[in-house]
């Protein structure tokens, strides 16, 4: 996601001004020593741990955990940020552990997104690596003063190690845990001395770090929100309306409340709720009630409606988002235009554990416990709807069962809809609310659909001209970021089309944004989802027209500054597939893209073949990743894979086409998700880099489906305009 | 509400439920085992796999009424070398990114090596194909099943 706005956003939260200020104030010290003022005692926690800062627990048992600002939704931020703290702190990786952080944007803010906690935007490693490296740092200084004040030798003369505190003179050695009390009775040091890089035994070792969540999730002992059980709980579904917009006209509960196991139903602002002792009775109680729908101002068109809507406009030129030379003026004058329209459907995001929540209420305080992503955004939402201040609400951020931009929401409608159902039922009694996956499929803030209009010129070898016009909806528009939208160009809905890491003289992209009430929101690389397939479909039938090598033609035109580090994968990738051009003598093909998003620069080469039926199979992936500093190589390696697969997955055969206003497939089997049959194998290089480190979650989505189309278009196929490439049987 | 009788993971137990409650629910609501996930309530995405008399089952279709006799194994209830061996390869190649599908991803893995102890890459397709993994974990999958076959060969 592009965050970098987001701080706009809390002006439409329900935070006052003065938490603002509160907030921004909190950012200030937040790089330094969080809950202290400098010199100030690290006071010691009723439980006997050290806590030097806001994000280090340090117990007498020797281990060390660290609180995590960001959600570990399986982008791995609770073993990386858990490796920062251990490379500064000299800890032995088996002591250490990492839980969720409360709700506190004066403590966790996101300092990509100001006074705002939250995940998104492949941040949490870039905002987190400086703040984490001093709070380390800073702990270790205390330990090492606390070894030096017992042992009365003087701190320059302790070494630490493996997290082991040692004076070798006098052959003294302690663990954390036997330091932990004395260290908490300390000031914290107003300066810190951080680790040379060259001197790291963590951060970019191989081997050394394992994920601190692989053992609980191989055994099923993970906790996710679904897995909440708590006393007098209530199970919560909620009856949506079947078009977006609609809202509850009528409501006949007589024959859910027969249900065994149903203990009431409400009507909420977003629809009707059912209460249940567990998940059964609720789900047959749902289906029993007789629901009237005003349907009066709901969205009634479907794809087929919008599709020649956003191609009409596509016709016509847009607002410029970003020009260089005169596009128009080269293409009127060009022996011969390239064109080429593609289609990009809504996608939903379909975490594997659909969204939940868990709330408890006492008429003044809120307890909320579940996979939050935004929560200085949620706890305003739930505040508002209880009546109380957002202090009282307390956040315990779970585990989530994925993400990929869905529990990211400006809106805050999950928390909404729970927090109304706490307050429906009357405070005292728990809640759990829980979605299927026909919910969750059929619930709304999808990825956008887009239509990109692409035109081309290429004279004597040189592409002379481009033009690009954009179709789409956006999610910022009329939503608590709309202070994003500059010159009427919502930048999320262009970002990577608005400028072309190629050197191309004339060069225009234009927008259009099309209004309508299905609710769309970011999606696992937000507008690079449809952009690099547009950029790097277009950019590559304009260098076989040209008649040049995909890699060679692309390096060539890759020289402005910017661009350095995007030649720098793609020399990389094309090292690591020992490219020879895009024909291969097994009869497949070869197909190239490179993408930067979120400050990563990503390049892929896909080895593909037509299998029966003409789909498109997909044999093997080589990527080539710079994220600056590697932090954990491999959960680089990780969301490279996973990246692939996902981007593999929705570009060949996700589709969620809408039906006069409904939603077609609810579940798995309409909608189709990647299976490991399906999957290529992948070989990850990643490009040794001493910039600052920066995320991996979502740039390693963009590259792969142009990279599939651009194969596809060796192999004597028409170029895939229209995704998903496979189209689903049976539907509209 | 009827009462039924359920072996799950060598013990018993009576339950009280509807007798169309999916197995999943039984597990989930009344036992408190909460390693078997819901993925999708139509045995498409495999994530409340358990096995029935140790065979796979996708327990979000298989109502409790159904269940008679038959002997119920969970994640929580898992022994015996392949178990051990397929939960070390995952932890050992660090498999889960979400590790929400992964209970069903593991117990897929073991019911396969205990049939099939040397399997090959259309092997593994045909076993785990029924487990969709949104974070698409399945390089990864692949590679701790033939690392797990490894440690069986001894």
């Amino acid at each position: 996601m592009n965050l970098q706005h987001l701080k706009n956003a809390v002006a439409n939260t329900t935070l006052s001004r003065r938490t603002m200020l509160q907030g921004a104030a909190g950012l200030v010290i937040a790089f330094n020593l969080p809950t202290l003022a400098k010199g100030q005692t690290a006071a010691a926690p009723a439980d006997g741990k050290f806590a030097p800062n806001a994000f280090i627990r340090i117990a007498p048992d020797n281990t060390v955990t660290v609180l995590s600002k960001h959600i570990e939704m399986g982008q791995g931020p609770y073993t990386g940020l858990t490796t920062i703290v251990a490379e500064e702190l000299d800890a032995d990786w088996s002591q250490m552990r990492a839980d969720g952080a409360p709700a506190d944007n004066k403590l966790y803010n996101n300092l990509a997104f100001g006074p705002i906690q939250g995940t998104g935007g492949s941040s949490a490693i870039a905002n987190s690596f400086d703040q984490l490296r001093n709070a380390g740092a800073s702990a270790r200084a205390m330990l090492v003063q606390a070894a030096a004040d017992q042992w009365k030798v003087a701190p320059g003369t302790i070494t630490v190690s493996k997290g082991v505190v040692r004076h070798a003179a006098s052959n003294r050695q302690a663990t954390f845990g036997e330091l932990a009390t004395a260290a908490a009775k300390l000031p914290v040091p107003a300066n810190v001395t951080l680790k040379k890089p060259e001197d790291f035994t963590l951060i970019g070792k191989e081997g050394v770090v394992k994920r601190l969540d692989s053992t609980s999730k191989a055994n099923g002992t993970a906790q996710f929100t679904i897995d909440i059980n708590e006393p007098n709980m209530l199970t919560v579904l909620v009856a949506h309306p079947p078009r977006f917009g609609g809202k509850v006209g009528s409501v006949d509960d007589t024959e859910a409340r027969k249900i065994p196991g149903v203990v009431d139903v409400k009507t909420l602002s977003s629809g009707v709720a059912v209460y249940a002792n567990g998940m059964w009775p609720a789900m047959k109680g749902r289906e029993a009630l007789k629901i009237t729908w005003d349907e009066s101002a709901a969205e009634k068109r479907g794809s087929p409606e919008l599709l020649s809507e956003y191609r009409a406009l596509a016709s016509k030129k847009g607002i410029v988002a970003g020009k260089e030379g005169d596009a128009e003026g080269a293409l009127a004058k060009a022996s011969k235009v390239i064109e080429a329209e593609y289609v990009f459907p809504y996608l939903a995001h379909a975490p594997m554990e659909p969204l939940n929540g868990f709330i408890t209420w006492d008429g003044e305080q809120a307890v909320a416990k579940y996979g939050c992503q935004f929560q200085t955004i949620d706890q305003g939402a739930i505040a508002k709807v209880l009546g109380i201040n957002p202090e009282q609400v307390k956040i315990e951020m779970l585990m989530a069962g994925g993400s990929f931009g869905r529990r990211a929401q400006a809106s805050g409608e999950l928390v909404v809809e729970l927090a109304e159902a706490a307050k429906a039922i009357g405070p005292g009694k728990p809640v759990k609310l829980v979605r299927t996956r026909e919910d969750d499929i059929r619930g709304g803030y999808y990825r956008p659909m887009f239509v990109h209009r692409m035109k081309g010129a290429v004279e004597n070898g040189k592409i002379t001209a481009w033009s690009n016009t954009v179709v789409g909806q956006s999610f910022i528009a009329g939503s608590a970021m709309a202070g994003m939208i500059k010159d009427g160009i919502d930048p999320t809905q262009v970002e990577g089309s608005r400028e072309l890491p190629y050197v191309v003289e004339n060069f225009q992209c234009d927008l259009h944004t099309a209004s309508v009430g299905i609710p769309t929101l970011w999606w696992r690389s937000v507008g690079h989802t449809h952009t690099a397939y547009a950029v790097e479909s277009f950019i590559d039938e304009l260098l076989v027209a040209a008649g040049k090598d995909p890699v060679a033609g692309r390096l060539e035109l890759l020289t402005k500054d910017k661009s350095k580090r995007l030649a720098g994968v793609l020399k990389a990738v094309a090292e690591l597939a020992q490219w020879k051009g895009p024909k291969l003598a097994n009869g497949h093909a070869l197909g190239v893209a490179v993408v930067e998003s979120f400050k990563t620069y990503v390049a892929q080469i896909a080895e593909v073949s037509i299998g029966e039926g003409g789909e498109p199979r997909v044999h093997k992936v080589w990527c080539a990743v710079d994220c600056g500093v590697a932090v954990n190589p491999d959960v680089i390696r990780a969301q490279m894979e996973g990246g692939i697969g996902f981007g593999v997955g929705h570009i060949l055969y996700a589709d969620l086409p809408i039906d006069g206003g409904r939603v077609v497939p609810g579940n798995f089997d309409g909608y189709r998700s990647l299976r490991i049959h399906e999957m290529p194998e992948v070989e990850v290089v990643i490009v040794k880099s001493t910039e600052k480190p920066t995320g991996v979650g979502e740039p390693g989505v963009p590259p792969i489906g142009p990279a599939i189309a651009n194969a596809m278009a060796q192999l004597g196929v028409q170029r895939p305009r229209s995704l998903p490439i496979v189209p689903a049987k049976g539907t509209v | 509400m009827p009462s039924y009788k359920l072996t799950v993971n060598g013990q018993a137990h009576d339950v009280d439920a509807l007798p169309d409650t999916p197995l999943l629910w039984v597990l989930r609501d009344n036992l408190k085992m909460t390693g078997t996930k819901f993925g999708c309530g139509v045995a498409q995405c495999g994530a409340c796999t358990v096995y029935m008399d140790g065979s796979p089952l996708r327990s979000c279709t298989m109502p409790v009424s159904g269940i008679g006799s038959s002997e119920i194994t969970t994640i929580e209830g898992l022994a015996g070398k392949e178990a051990a061996a397929v939960q070390k390869a995952w932890v050992a190649r660090d498999v889960p990114q979400c590790g929400y599908c992964q209970s069903g991803q593991v117990m897929s893995a073991i019911s396969l090596l205990q049939t099939n102890p040397k399997p090959t890459d259309n092997d593994i397709d045909l076993a785990m194909n029924g487990n969709i993994c949104r974070c698409a974990t399945y390089v990864r999958i692949r590679a701790a099943i033939h690392d797990a076959a490894k440690t069986l060969e001894g």
